[in-house]
């Protein structure tokens, strides 16, 4: 994307996550998903006349909990709003939010790059709404079904400032506050669902210029990829219209993953007036000291905190902690892993090496994490049967103890993976175990001199190259189990004659 | 005769079983329906459900059990969702709509062992002050069939001065009780704004809708109130205070009690006849002990103003959900989704709801917001701090309920304006949130006129008291149109 050069572009999110409450912001209708359409809408959620919306104090908690794990100000008292517009997933003819004094305000959150530097996206507000219900047009001819069971379901909507600058950066801050709602357990983050999801505001403008250009928004997009690649595609078809003599619009944009597109939804001329105004049928939202400080004593540790820990106390990178942290579930498989590893010797309260604890970290975020990526499954479910910390302790146990080599521990961990076993059983079964007996090592480096005379002469006549012949030969020779670093130590004491 | 008794004595009847409920009850129907062709008070009529159940209240009066109210029929306004039975809000937007539910008032009444005979008619979506925007036709006043009852609640307040009812239910936004109750000489009170649940009581504007009651006197409104209030988990705006026995305080001594005339209302504008009777029914509170003193609340004639931003701008809102896609009326064969909305809505509703859609609309506009709904908001503060400040010096405020007796049907149909000037002494009570409650003080030109009578925040127990005196002095109360005698 050269033709960029010289034009920064310029991005805000608005995240919308659905709270896992288990009934609705304003009935008491359930939230899960999945049910027969129209099966959890309730009179309140239908808006039949007469009703009346009654709060959840879970939203709230649940709310104020995302503020304080910002850092943000939490409104002592907030007002529900009437955002008024007309359509058939919308039963009342509006839909209650947050418009002037929202519950958080004025937070942010840091996140880490993939070239390991550093960046505060600032967050504007975070407001408690409902959602609208779904129309559904496939499959009905020329009608449109209209399913209620998510109308009425309370979400949060997390509005940064226009603080991104590139597509992988606006990236990088959804999935911090995915991380986070999930850390927070207010959020399933269930994306395909529809449980996260995001609307981003996108312009460019030339370098150096402190003004912003104009914007379009692109609505609804549910997963990360598509939000990098329509943020990039939106952002290179501004700067082509402008360079090419025309002007962006302000609209409303939709992103069409099949052909990679965005295109126009409507135009500013178009939008809605909403005529917001503050809801009667609510009281203001008023918050005590007290409920804000209970709410901030049951915080949990936050992503932040937990990757410094990490790198504190285990001795890990920073981009290691980043990646193990980033779900609270890997890090606790991480940390119930590690804890386990000192017990496989018997040991209690031992406490680990660094080298151990890298080891650690290097098998769940290689030969684990890439098996999971395989089969598309997550932490929590192997946790369960395929894969408990306690025997994969076993399998780092004996790496660190040197009943395998680094390599043969690839090989264990695979047969783990496919068969359930302990890494011991499988290890001792097929005859893993590495060899460390010197005279053995000693004799097969004899046989392999003796069968390549000729390498043999040439590395005493100065091909130094040919030592890494020689030590594959011996694991050849030996299925790989041979002790490297003694292989190492005993072919150049016998190599030279 | 049954009919001559007061609903207090109804109940009394029946506790002592000196009639049953199922006696009552089909003495009441054959006078609903003697007068309905007359009066057109009724939506509906459930005359089966009704029978249905006196005849189990009787069981539980036999029994020595049932409620306060047990066997005692009323009828509610038509727009408290009653389950299984049509309730239309008085248009054809809901002209098909049976409610799945109770509203909290019907189902308290219900509780407390009360029989509905059946829905009153009103102005459509209670937008209205003479009953004539109703889908159902007008109802008539009952003292002359060619003037109008008032509105909205006119069905309720023409079922009760025609003594179809002892006690019906009403709602009040703007005046929609009290000035009925004047312009048919009858007992009608607007609770506390929280006081009585709105749950399942259809939207018009809902910082200002209150539910309340009709009855022929202070006595009854304190009973059947009684019944109705209290705090409601399903209404966040329903306030959790306990609900004092309103029957126990009406005979509390009324010397001392400060009262005073609000200037404001009997300057020009009122009616001279309707002013003497005003100034007649204070004497005789004066005469009873209480003290009397002008007071003035000169942010109170900007009411009308301030009604007609804030109303229309929360109905705008509010009958939104009237769309054509899940209940009410939809249009035949829309062509699409604007057409589905467009014909549905304005088959719907008539030209006094449409009116009110589009100002509302209007002034929640981008651009007009603040100059209108945030502006009303303000000079609506202004107003209740009048009669925060008012309180300061009296116990209650008295003036007239409505600037003129009851007007013939079509009289001021063609000029809105005019129209909603009937309201202008009843909105500030429902601006500030504050109990009102009028009661019939004499007649002018034959039609009734009524006094009002306005009480601080949570004061029900005090104005019905004010009230009940007054009545224990006069019988205005008593006198029904002959033509219903």
């Amino acid at each position: 994307m050269s033709h960029e050069s010289g034009w920064e572009t310029v991005i805000g999110l608005e995240i919308h996550a659905q709270l896992a409450t288990r009934s609705k912001i304003f009935s008491g209708a359930a939230t899960a998903y999945g049910a027969p359409p129209n099966a959890q809408a309730s009179l309140i959620d239908l808006g039949f006349p007469g009703v009346l919306p009654v709060l959840n104090r879970e939203a709230v908690r649940m709310a104020v909990r995302f503020g304080l794990a910002i850092g943000a100000r939490i409104a002592r008292q907030s007002v529900f709003a009437r955002k008024n517009y007309f359509y058939p997933d919308l039963p009342k003819g509006y839909q209650i939010s947050q418009y002037e004094l929202p519950i958080v305000a004025q937070g942010a959150l840091d996140v880490v790059l993939d070239d390991g530097s550093g960046k505060r996206v600032g967050i504007t507000r975070a407001h408690l709404e409902e959602d609208a219900g779904k129309s559904l047009h496939e499959g009905l001819g020329a009608f449109t079904g209209v399913d209620l069971n998510r109308a009425g379901t309370p979400l949060i909507e997390i509005v940064s400032e226009p603080d991104m600058r590139s597509a992988k950066e606006a990236v990088a801050y959804m999935k911090k506050v995915h991380t986070l709602v999930r850390y927070l357990e207010i959020c399933d983050g269930n994306m395909q669902e529809g449980s996260f999801r995001c609307d981003a505001n996108v312009s460019v403008r030339p370098k150096g210029s402190d003004k912003l250009g104009t914007r379009a928004e692109i609505k609804n997009i549910n997963s990360f990829r598509y939000v990098e690649k329509a943020i990039q595609y939106e952002v290179a078809r501004q700067i082509e219209l402008i360079e090419s003599g025309g002007k962006v619009v302000q609209e409303t944009r939709l992103y069409d993953p099949d052909k990679g597109e965005t295109r126009s939804m409507r135009t500013k001329e178009e939008a809605n007036d909403y005529r917001y105004f503050p809801d009667p049928d609510l009281l203001p939202v008023a918050l005590d000291e007290a409920f804000i400080e209970e709410v901030r004593t049951g915080l949990p540790e936050l992503p932040d905190q937990k990757a410094a820990r990490f790198s504190k106390d285990y001795g890990l990178s920073a981009y290691d902690a980043g990646v193990l942290t980033a779900s609270r579930e890997l890090a606790d498989f991480y940390e119930d892993v590690r804890r386990a590893v000192p017990l496989q010797r018997g040991e209690t309260g031992a406490t680990l090496d660094v080298s151990t604890s890298k080891l650690t970290a290097n098998v769940v975020m290689g030969d684990l994490a890439a098996a999971l990526n395989r089969e598309n499954l997550d932490i929590l479910t192997v946790r369960e049967d395929r894969m408990p910390p306690t025997r994969l302790a076993g399998l780092i146990f004996r790496t660190a103890d040197q009943t395998i080599s680094g390599k043969i521990a690839k090989e264990v961990f695979e047969a783990m993976w496919a068969g359930g076993e302990s890494a011991d059983v499988i290890i001792e079964s097929k005859g893993l175990r590495q060899i460390t007996d010197t005279g053995a090592i000693e004799r097969a480096i004899e046989e392999v001199m003796a069968k390549n005379p000729g390498q043999l002469a040439d590395y005493r006549a100065g091909k130094d190259k040919l030592f890494g012949f020689f030590v594959g030969q011996v694991m050849k020779a030996t299925q790989g189990k041979a002790n490297p670093a003694q292989l190492n130590e005993l072919l150049k004491k016998k190599l030279p004659g | 005769m049954v009919h001559r008794n007061s609903l207090t004595e109804l109940a009394a009847g029946l506790r002592a079983r000196t009639f049953s409920s199922v006696e009552l009850v089909r003495a009441y129907l054959q006078r609903i329906e003697a007068a309905q062709p007359a009066l057109n008070a009724f939506i509906s009529i459930t005359a089966e459900q009704a029978l249905a159940a006196a005849a189990a209240a009787d069981r539980e009066l036999a029994a020595g059990r049932g409620g306060p109210l047990a066997g005692v029929p009323i009828a509610h306004k038509d727009l408290f969702c009653t389950a299984g039975v049509r309730t239309t809000c008085g248009s054809r937007m809901l002209d098909n709509f049976v409610s799945p539910y109770d509203a909290t008032v019907v189902a308290k009444l219900k509780a407390a062992g009360a029989i509905n005979l059946g829905k009153l008619n009103m102005d459509e979506f209670a937008m209205g002050s003479s009953n004539e925007t109703s889908w159902f036709g007008p109802v008539r006043n009952p003292w002359n069939t060619d003037f109008v009852p008032g509105g909205s609640s006119g069905g309720s307040a023409a079922a009760v001065a025609a003594r179809l009812v002892p006690g019906a239910t009403a709602t009040d936004t703007g005046g929609s009780i009290r000035q009925p109750a004047a312009l048919c000489g009858i007992t009608g009170i607007k609770p506390t704004y929280g006081r009585v649940s709105r749950y399942g009581m259809i939207a018009f504007a809902s910082s200002l809708d209150q539910g309340g009651v009709l009855t022929t006197s202070a006595a009854d409104a304190a009973l059947m109130l009684r019944e109705m209030a209290g705090f409601d988990p399903n209404d966040s705006t329903s306030v959790d205070a306990p609900v004092p026995d309103y029957v126990a305080e009406l005979d509390a001594p009324l010397a001392g009690v400060r009262i005073g005339l609000i200037k404001e209302f009997v300057d020009e504008g009122l009616d001279r006849e309707n002013e003497l009777r005003i100034r007649d029914a204070v004497k005789v509170l004066e005469r009873l002990g209480a003290s009397l003193r002008e007071v003035s609340l000169p942010n109170l004639p900007r009411s009308v103003p301030v009604y007609y931003v804030v109303a229309p701008a929360e109905c705008s809102s509010n009958l939104a959900r009237y769309d054509g896609v899940r209940f009410g009326h939809r249009c035949k064969e829309p062509r699409d989704l604007q057409d589905l909305y467009r014909r549905s809505r304005g088959e719907g509703f008539g030209a006094e709801v449409k009116r009110r859609i589009m100002t509302g609309t209007y002034v929640l506009s981008a651009g007009y917001y603040d100059a209108y709904y945030l502006k009303a908001q303000r000079v609506r503060q202004l107003i209740a701090a009048d009669f925060k400040r008012a309180f300061g010096e009296v116990d209650v405020l008295v003036g007239p309920t409505s600037p003129t007796a009851a007007f013939r049907l079509g009289a001021k149909t063609a000029d809105p304006i005019t129209m909603y000037l009937n309201d202008i002494y009843t909105i500030g009570a429902n601006l500030a949130g504050l109990p009102a409650l009028s009661v019939p003080c004499g007649f002018v030109g034959g039609l009734p006129v009524g006094l009002q009578v306005v009480g601080p925040h949570f004061a029900e127990g005090r104005i019905l008291n004010v009230a009940h005196h007054y009545q224990l002095e006069t019988d205005w109360h008593r006198q029904s149109p002959e033509r219903f005698a």
